[in-house]
């Protein structure tokens, strides 16, 4: 009876001390935080993704509350709606930022770009940069090795295996930008979201000359300018030796996309015009010659190479 | 194009060792003691050895292929490996039950939880042994009685630690030529240092390890063992009996040759390396002089595997240029 | 013997192919493309343009700073262009390409067959010489060699160490110039100690090559040269600058920012010398070089003297076209050369063998799990932890990478060489030492005094 009741003594003794013990050593060890940072990260989608520039949501949470102005602050993953509500919630006024979507800005699908090597080293777009040209000629294109793929936290972007380029699922990208960082290329742009995940952009970002682009990859932009000059709206730019489409500026016209004499201007989720323009366009000069199709032909093309195609523009700008 | 143009960073060759050929030499090096224990034990140790082998090849075949998916890595000969290591680790006459147990605790739990080959932190084969010998003490330390016809039995039936242990003999008793030549009952492969020793005088002369980690081991329960026998106010004779022992008896062999020097647990910079050996020597000691169990290698290593990546972490080599004389 | 104390391997040298074949002219090529970078630094500038003609040996562009080096027309002919060009790994390089026209030498260039032993230069002379020469490390790394010549302020040069190594496995053409060329040689080791102002000067020269040692050998005796010829263990990487060093002086060359001289070394490749010999003494710049063309299953493996930006595809055609089937082609040896895309792209300065591989032997070993085995610690002869870094480079910690000394690797291979697992080890290494030395140059940028 003893023993028992010593061991029961002995056990709690020791149990209430190390409760004292643990009592007075998490007094001195507290930490102190706004409780709010807690509610606001789990406004937070919890992505963990880094888009916002934040190691995680609660770096970004932390921010959120320590910052009064927080108009450079945003989660590209919760988007506006979630700011919304977390500026509500702390009273602060939310940034606006129009949804974005990642573009892949290559369109040297095997089929247009021959493979010319296979690259047997470690499959990484950005070693593989690093090292050489790529398996095609085009030093600009896309590699395939999904680079981006592994950066995406959000299982949004895959590389095709029948064409070797990367694709984005509109749906489920949140523009939070990783993919662009780790593209070695650039070749993905943040690029503002239309309704219906529409789209009109140059789906090359080769800088080398027309015919240079040519050899290479029949999808590429040679630079001609054509698309530049039946814009109305000044949203195109030719700089070396590609064509740019300002998608601030840009109204889904998709005038430029019949212009393009090697489809190297996107169309996504709407028709295309049709081929014979008959409304007047807001250029009167319409296009002396024949108005190549969209659907290119590389014979045509091949034959017609930048520079000529450059000289052609200018005189008719005259 | 007639040629197709293959595009790679340097190197652009390949030493022709794989993890195949590695193991295929320690197989080759397991080769002598397997030869003495068939001699020892008869056919019983063709029996366990099957056994443990195609047990730890079927499990990881059946983990790789149902549980991971991917490519299958039986061929690269670590199950197979891991199994023979079991069989040496285990009484010839055990039940085959058991040593199926043992397999697949060794590849089902030790290896390929952690996710298989090269993630493991602990050495397979030994995780097998020490749960057979907790789970079945009696099956796993009562061992078989040579078949040999030149055998006497000089350690009363018991292992010579066990016999060390209980005082049934002293150190200086035992037959050293007897136990170098695998003449004492044990574990099926731990019994023939000879024949384990030139196992791993195989293994050093085709790289497959270096002289590191053994010497480390031995050389520290030598000196372990003399320093006691020192202590112990040891006359001459003792001097050298008591390591040569030690050395001699158990899984020091086994353990120093083919046990300790895994790739997979053990630490990667030679000096991590005789740090490494030098702990399994220590414990090794301690556990038999003064432990429980008559034997401690087992454990030993098993408790320097758990320190190896902290050995990795901290032990660094010397960098070139850092030199440290002028 | 001697050799490097840490790490290294043993590839099989495959030497056989090539060894026994003596030096032959290249036929001229009727067209060359020469790069504006083909050393180690910044960019030549082009001093020729479209339509002018030149002759062999004409300046072409000039160095532009000190770390660069002057380019000569390796034939005579009409500049046809100043552009772009593709180079080996199918990117565009700045060149110049001539149309040959002739073989026409500029005057002062002295191509008499006969040694010219008496140098009476000042050491800058020397200098000025072998930079108006454009010489640079034929080794591969192409570092200018008046630069390595001109020791800073504060060090002292001991030893002068001719770098006859050769480790790199396939090729011969170092193996043949020092045999072929071996009076050459030593004059342009005394020369060189002119210009550094040494007395010891040592030969290394790997035992794989008994022929060299021995003819090197008879030759320093007979014509009374004070060199040491210093027979090498066989082990690769030995040819390494720092190994070399260590090998021959028991110094160990610093971290970077260390640099040989800091242990009072200089290292000139052998071919380089032979280079500074026809530069001081015959006044020709570095317009041709012997270079190895050679494989398992290349018809007629070769030591080809070729002029600078002779395409590729000539040598290979010399040697007997490629095999069938798959292919990679080696601008360099296995261990440490470049897979070239493209056959076009020229003969460089620092192009010392093109190796040619088919078949199985074209492609990497699958990869397969780390098993912890330790080879590519011991093989390291840098003493660093390849399996480690190349885990933390995959997972991109750079201050990890920092302290670990990733930026001490000098890129042998030796690691991926040995990994049983077949392990691209090489590959992260590589991106995280450039990403790690781009970190720290932009850290120095940042703490830099602003002026």
């Amino acid at each position: 009876m003893t023993v028992l009741l010593s061991t029961i003594l002995t056990l709690s003794l020791l149990g209430i001390l190390s409760a004292v013990i643990l009592y007075f050593v998490a007094q001195k060890f507290k930490v102190e935080e706004d409780p709010r940072i807690d509610e606001v990260e789990k406004m937070l989608p919890g992505a963990n993704c880094g888009g916002c520039g934040f190691a995680g949501c609660r770096g970004m949470a932390d921010a959120l509350v320590a910052n009064d102005d927080i108009s450079a602050l945003y989660c590209p993953v919760g988007g506006a709606e979630a700011m919304k509500g977390i500026a509500s919630y702390l009273g602060k006024v939310a940034p606006e930022k129009e949804p974005a979507v990642a573009t892949v800005r290559c369109g040297g699908v095997c089929a247009k770009r021959p493979r010319t090597n296979e690259y047997n080293g470690t499959k990484s777009c950005a070693m593989a940069a690093a090292f050489y040209v790529g398996e095609t000629a085009c030093a600009y294109g896309c590699l395939g090795y999904g680079d981006c793929v592994e950066a995406c936290a959000f299982d949004a972007i895959k590389v095709n295996p029948e064409t070797g380029i990367a694709e984005v699922d509109a749906e489920k990208c949140t523009a939070c930008g990783a993919c662009v960082k780790a593209c070695p290329k650039r070749i993905i742009e943040l690029r503002k979201k239309w309704p219906k995940n529409r789209a009109v952009y140059v789906s090359c970002v080769s800088k080398d000359k027309g015919a240079v682009t040519m050899k290479a990859c029949k999808a590429g932009c040679i630079g001609c300018g054509k698309c530049a000059k039946v814009c109305a709206f000044d949203a195109i730019k030719i700089e070396v030796g590609v064509a740019y489409i300002d998608s601030q500026k840009c109204k889904l016209c998709r005038k430029c996309v019949n212009e393009c004499p090697t489809g190297a201007i996107v169309l996504k989720g709407m028709d295309p015009l049709p081929k014979e323009p008959k409304t007047p366009a807001a250029k009167p000069a319409a296009p002396a010659e024949k108005p190549a199709t969209p659907a290119a032909k590389p014979a045509d093309a091949v034959a017609k190479p930048a520079e000529a195609a450059k000289n052609e523009s200018v005189n008719e700008q005259k | 194009m007639a040629n197709k143009f293959i595009v790679a960073t340097a190197p652009h060759m390949h030493s022709p060792e794989s993890t195949q050929s590695l193991m295929r030499h320690v197989l080759i090096a397991l080769v002598p003691a397997f030869a003495v224990s068939a001699v020892v034990y008869g056919l019983d140790a063709f029996r366990v050895t099957a056994i443990a082998v195609a047990s730890c090849v079927a499990v990881e075949f059946l983990i790789q292929k149902f549980l991971f998916g991917g490519k299958q890595t039986v061929s690269n000969l670590s199950a197979v490996v891991t199994g023979v290591l079991l069989a040496f680790n285990l009484p010839a006459d055990i039940a085959w039950w058991i040593v199926v147990i043992g397999a697949v605790v060794a590849i089902g739990v030790a290896k390929m939880t952690f996710g298989g080959l090269g993630r493991n932190p602990f050495n397979p084969a030994l995780v097998g042994r020490v749960f057979l010998l907790i789970a079945y003490p009696v099956q796993m330390t009562s061992f078989p009685k040579p078949v040999h016809p030149d055998y006497i039995d000089a350690f009363a039936g018991a292992t010579p630690l066990a016999a060390l242990k209980s005082k049934a003999i002293a150190a200086g008793d035992a037959n050293l030529l007897d136990m170098l030549s695998g003449m004492m009952p044990g574990s099926m492969g731990e019994i023939a240092a000879a024949a384990l020793l030139a196992g791993g005088i195989y293994m050093i002369w085709r790289k497959v390890i270096t002289w590191h980690i053994p010497v480390a081991v031995l050389g520290s329960m030598a000196a372990f063992a003399f320093f006691v026998a020192l202590l112990q106010g040891g006359v001459s004779a003792l001097l050298y009996e008591l390591p040569a022992f030690h050395l001699l008896a158990g899984g020091a062999m086994l353990g120093a040759i083919f046990m300790a020097t895994d790739y997979v647990t053990s630490p990667m910079t030679p000096k991590g390396m005789i740090i490494y050996g030098i702990g399994i020597g220590v414990i090794t000691m301690i556990i038999r002089l003064w432990g429980a169990y008559p034997e401690g290698m087992s454990f030993a290593i098993l408790l320097m595997n758990a320190v190896a990546p902290l050995i990795n972490k901290y032990v660094k080599p010397r960098r070139f240029g850092m030199m440290t004389k002028k | 013997m001697k050799t490097f104390p840490i790490g290294g391997v043993h590839p099989s040298d495959n030497k056989k192919w090539s060894c026994q074949k003596p030096i032959e002219a290249l036929e001229l090529p009727d067209i060359v493309n020469i790069p504006l970078a083909q050393h180690i630094g910044a960019p030549a500038t082009a001093v020729v343009a479209k339509g002018d003609k030149v002759l062999t040996g004409q300046l072409i562009a000039e160095a532009t700073g000190f770390m660069s080096a002057n380019i000569h027309s390796p034939i005579s002919g009409t500049v046809s262009a100043v552009d772009m060009q593709l180079n080996a790994q199918g990117l565009r390089q700045m060149m110049i390409t001539i149309k040959r026209e002739g073989d026409e030498w500029m005057p002062e260039i002295d191509r008499s067959a006969e040694v010219v032993r008496e140098c009476t230069l000042e050491p800058a002379e020397i200098i000025a010489k072998i930079k108006a020469a454009g010489i640079v490390g034929m080794g591969g790394a192409t570092f200018p060699t008046h630069v390595k010549l001109s020791v800073p302020d504060g060090c002292k040069a001991e030893y002068l160490i001719i770098n006859g190594v050769e480790c790199e496995p396939y090729l011969t053409s170092d193996h043949r110039t020092m045999l072929e060329r071996g009076e050459e040689l030593l004059v342009g080791v005394e020369i060189l100690k002119r210009a550094l102002k040494v007395e010891k000067a040592v030969v290394g020269v790997e035992n794989n090559k008994p022929d060299v040692i021995a003819s090197l050998r008879k030759k320093a005796a007979e014509g009374g040269f004070d060199v040491v010829i210093e027979p090498l263990k066989v082990q690769y990487p030995q040819g390494g600058e720092k190994q070399l060093i260590a090998a021959i002086t028991g110094r160990e060359v610093p971290p970077p920012p260390g640099l040989p001289i800091h242990v009072g070394a200089v290292v000139c490749n052998a071919s380089t010398t032979v280079a500074v010999y026809e530069a001081v003494q015959k006044n020709k710049p570095l317009i041709e070089r012997v270079v190895t063309i050679t494989g398992k299953e290349i018809k007629e493996p070769r030591n080809l003297l070729t002029r600078m930006g002779t395409p590729i595809s000539k040598l290979v055609e010399k040697a007997g076209g490629l095999p069938e089937g798959d292919v990679k082609v080696v601008n360099g040896g296995p261990m440490m050369g470049r897979a070239m895309v493209c056959l076009d792209s020229p003969v460089t300065k620092g192009c010392s063998g093109v190796s040619v591989y088919s078949g199985s032997e074209a492609h990497r070993v699958e990869p397969s799990a780390c098993i912890k085995c330790a080879k590519c610690v011991a093989a390291c002869p840098m003493s660093l932890e390849p399996y480690l870094i190349s885990k933390l480079a995959k997972k991109q910690m750079w201050e990890r990478l920092e302290e670990e000394h990733i930026t001490d690797c000098i890129e042998c291979g030796c690691c991926q060489f040995t990994c049983p697992a077949g392990i691209a080890l090489l590959d992260y290494v590589r991106m995280g030492k450039q990403t790690v030395m781009g970190i720290i140059r932009a850290r120095a940028a940042a703490n830099a005094p602003k002026k």
